[in-house]
């Protein structure tokens, strides 16, 4: 039986009717047209489908939707401000961290959930915060790089103008 | 993968809410952190007719020091376990063997009792709690009830939980003022990966020791012969070579997916040897930092 769900997605309240045995993953995608977490191996080794539920990255592929009732989850799509990039997406950008872009959302937010908390971290903490996002293209170096690249330099990754970027 | 079967979904905010839930209905789950229920409600292990998400009770989200116990709620995260300030003082080898669990992604969600309510045989917890003489705290409709882990884990994915019931917390006592521990843990690779073996030591005054094996066997083991070797002799490296020579005895590991019994047999020997004497190091305060790996 459908039941109502009200939940902040992005800040933004959103309200949708689900089935109790729904994943919160398949919502997200199919229902809500969030389509930035991805569903790489579906029993929550990958991390290709994590999100932040306030503020922490869970596998939103083993989280039912009914769980996320009143609670604030973000996708990459909410870490935009005023269509600005966040300085660690700049410094991915900047260190070409990425090739396909599969793992990229789902180790973004694990990255800024450790930057959340530790603002300097070294290159253990580094891999011990992306350990659960499997990246099949670039052996990780590079994303190491651009994390630690922005620890060191934050002045070189401002907020840039996302639809400029898509313009030019 | 979408899950097929149909049921209802609560979130109680009261235990007796949760209690009458999961006796009302036939075939009720407990819902913490799903890193393991929503997997088995995919590949229908578990088909039930009501999911009890225990995350709403208040109560279940504390942790706990008072009269030298230790009690962890049941929707305390390993997350939050790593986090505790009185865990990393008292009990830092808990926080050791927390950060081994997943990845931060699922240490975010999983609890420590929905571990040992899994209870699969490579269960990070399940030795931990063995060398702790840990109690889980269990309540159904007629009232509490204590259960001693090493009864609780009965076999694998099999505990003592009786129809009806809920996991309200486990109980850790204070092993001793003074004393060290050590948890060893091998993986594929770090991150993610689950226990291809597991070794916990435990270091109490007077050359007194608590030893376990996980991931060895259909549930984690003390290793109460090897605990009588060394009890009250000092731990020279000739009977710390002679409790390593003892290991092969008491395991039974198999073959699997994710090692050969005998790489599992050979490596369990290697990381008690190196663990014991690390335990032991750390009780005359050397040693290794907490969290730092021994493989």
């Amino acid at each position: 039986m459908k039941r109502k769900l009200s939940f902040l997605l992005n800040r933004r309240q959103v309200h949708v009717e689900v089935e109790p045995q729904e994943i919160l993953l398949d919502v997200l995608r199919d229902r809500l047209g969030i389509k930035t977490p991805k569903c790489g191996c579906d029993r929550g080794d990958c991390g290709s489908c994590s999100v932040l539920i306030d503020g922490k990255t869970v596998r939103s592929c083993m989280v039912l939707a009914m769980e996320v009732a009143g609670l604030a989850v973000t996708t990459i799509e909410g870490l935009l401000e005023n269509d600005h990039l966040t300085p660690l997406q700049e410094s991915f950008i900047h260190h070409n961290s990425f090739q396909c872009g599969f793992c990229a959302p789902g180790i973004i937010l694990s990255a800024t959930e450790l930057l959340e908390h530790n603002t300097h971290p070294n290159d253990d903490e580094i891999k011990e915060a992306i350990s659960g996002n499997l990246c099949r293209c670039t052996g990780y170096q590079p994303i190491i790089d651009a994390i630690k690249d922005l620890t060191s330099h934050p002045e070189s990754f401002n907020r840039t103008d996302v639809k400029k970027e898509v313009k030019s | 993968m979408p899950i097929l079967q149909e049921f209802e979904y609560f979130k109680p905010s009261s235990v007796n809410e949760a209690l009458h839930l999961l006796s009302h209905y036939k075939r009720a789950s407990v819902l913490a952190g799903g890193t393991d229920l929503v997997n088995n409600l995919k590949s229908e292990i578990d088909q039930p007719d009501a999911v009890v998400d225990i995350k709403g009770i208040s109560g279940l989200h504390t942790i706990v020091f008072k009269k030298n116990i230790l009690t962890i709620g049941a929707a305390v995260t390993f997350s939050e376990l790593i986090a505790s300030k009185i865990i990393q003082s008292k009990y830092p080898v808990i926080a050791e063997a927390a950060k081994t669990v997943g990845s931060a992604g699922i240490r975010n969600r999983a609890t420590m009792v929905g571990n040992i309510c899994s209870a699969v045989a490579c269960a990070d917890s399940s030795p931990l709690l063995l060398v702790f003489q840990a109690n889980v705290l269990v309540q159904g409709k007629k009232g509490k009830r204590k259960v001693a882990i090493a009864k609780w884990l009965k076999g694998n994915k099999k505990t003592d939980l009786k129809k009806g019931e809920l996991v309200l917390a486990i109980e850790i006592p204070l092993p001793a003022k003074k004393y060290a521990g050590r948890f060893v843990k091998m993986g594929r690779y770090s991150g993610e990966d689950l226990a291809q073996a597991s070794v916990v030591i435990l270091a109490l005054p007077k050359n007194q020791f608590r030893i376990a094996f996980g991931s060895v066997g259909p549930v984690p083991m003390r290793a109460a012969a090897i605990e009588k070797v060394l009890n009250g002799r000092e731990p020279s490296p000739e009977l710390i070579k002679e409790a390593k020579a003892m290991v092969p005895a008491l395991i039974s590991p198999i073959t699997d997916i994710r090692a050969t019994k005998e790489y599992r047999m050979h490596m369990s020997q290697v990381m008690f040897g190196r663990g014991l004497n690390d335990a032991v190091e750390r009780f005359r305060g050397k040693g290794s930092d907490y969290g730092v790996s021994l493989l």
